[in-house]
């Protein structure tokens, strides 16, 4: 359950942003979450309901923008879409892949109030 | 905030340093309530943000591995499922690098503090991070270890992670090189089904092997798999119970210590 821990740094960076410009609410937050960075959604969202409570993220409407995963083949230079980290080349058939995206975890954007 | 280095991560963790009169429990609570004056203005303010959720760990992995490069301290993170023999190659390690090598461990478990009474046993210092339901080690944990330990210069630091292949892969602890242990009791299918553990690690120890006649555990097939994953992964196959391979990992620790520069 690496999600709680997730959530729980997603609540920390909320909170010392929304010090930093004296908000006492948290309307919205924009996440980035790629489809390889090892998060697995149904238990993030188990730990966003238990974690958020009482903070200031407890009411804010949240919205995700996955991001989905590509790579570039260090052989042939092809990119392609990659939905597993094993997953060869679709051209060459090699396996040495560079990840350009998917493994994004971020916080994007908050609105606050 | 905490209040013992100023550093602000998330930690409900207990460390001991074992072996010492007196145990230094360093319980982190975490205040998050902050009262802010309200002569401001409601209006709704969108703050581009643009930070990666793990910086903060990241943060004080940077922290930590510039603490090890500085003092020449190979730190090497061990990572497994439970049970794959984490703590039987530490304990053979230890026992026949003791004139080689100063070593020092780190040990992290949800509870008890067995495995660091093993290391202990061995004539080691070792501390212990229990994480309570954590299942991972982050570096904030390991930061605070390293202040009670005080490694020496040109030493390894072993640090074992809590037994899961899942998400001790997201949490950079500073570490050197990364090695994941698997055993060939637990199928050759491994490095796919958990693909993360094997794409962040450096070298595979592949333990057991004095078990493979007993069980359908194809080597060829778990290297070609982890490869998939990672194709520069190197192995390195042994026994902790015969002591078959142990040489080969010796080596390879060997060639990762930086001998210090002659003055
Ligand atoms: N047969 C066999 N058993 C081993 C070997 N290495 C470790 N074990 C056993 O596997 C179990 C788990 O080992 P341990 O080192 O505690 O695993 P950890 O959870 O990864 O630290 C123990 O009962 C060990 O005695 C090995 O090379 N061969
Ligand atoms: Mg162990
Ligand atoms: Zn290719
Ligand atoms: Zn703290
Ligand atoms: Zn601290
Ligand atoms: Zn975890």
């Amino acid at each position: 359950m690496h999600e709680l821990s997730i959530v729980m740094s997603i609540i920390d960076i909320t909170e010392k942003e929304s010090a930093k410009h004296n908000a006492s609410q948290v309307d919205e937050i924009e996440l980035e979450i790629g489809t390889l960075s090892g998060i697995e959604m149904p238990a993030f969202d188990f730990a966003w309901q238990q974690a958020v409570r009482s903070t200031l993220l407890e009411n804010a409407k949240r919205t995700i923008n996955e991001i989905p995963g590509e790579g570039l083949c260090m052989e042939c230079d092809a990119l392609f879409p990659m939905q597993q980290l094993y997953e060869p080349c679709p051209v060459c058939g090699h396996h040495f892949i560079s990840i350009q995206k998917g493994k994004e975890l971020r916080v994007k954007s908050l609105v606050i109030n | 905030m905490c209040a013992t280095c100023g550093c602000d991560a998330n930690a409900s963790s207990s460390i001991r340093q074992i072996g010492e009169d007196h145990d230094h429990s360093h319980d982190h609570t975490h205040d998050h309530t902050h009262s802010h004056g309200h002569g401001h203005s409601h209006s709704k303010t969108i703050v581009e943000v643009e930070k990666d959720v793990l910086y903060e760990n990241n943060l004080l992995a940077q922290r930590n591995r510039g603490y090890f490069d500085a003092k020449n301290i190979l730190a090497l993170n061990l990572v497994s499922s439970p049970g794959s023999g984490k703590t039987s190659l530490l304990e053979r390690t230890l026992t026949d690098l003791k004139d080689q090598f100063t070593c020092y461990v780190i040990e992290g478990d949800q509870q008890t503090s067995r495995d660091a009474d093993r290391i202990h046993a061995t004539g080691t210092k070792v501390a212990q991070i229990n994480t309570g339901k954590g299942c991972h080690l982050d570096a904030h944990m390991i930061l605070h270890a390293l202040q009670g330990m005080k490694p020496v210069e040109n030493s390894i630091l072993f640090i074992e992670n809590v037994g899961n292949l899942v998400c001790p892969a997201m949490f950079d602890l500073g570490e050197k090189e990364r090695v994941v242990i698997i055993s060939v009791t637990e199928g050759d299918d491994k490095p796919i089904k958990y693909p993360d553990m094997f794409h962040t690690s450096t070298v595979c120890v592949i333990n057991k092997t004095d078990l493979l006649p007993y069980v359908p555990f194809s080597m060829e097939k778990v290297k070609e798999y982890a490869r998939q994953v990672n194709p520069d992964l190197q192995f390195i196959e042994v026994s902790c119970t015969s002591g078959e391979g142990l040489p080969q990992w010796y080596q390879w620790l060997k060639e990762k210590v930086l001998l210090p520069q002659s003055v």
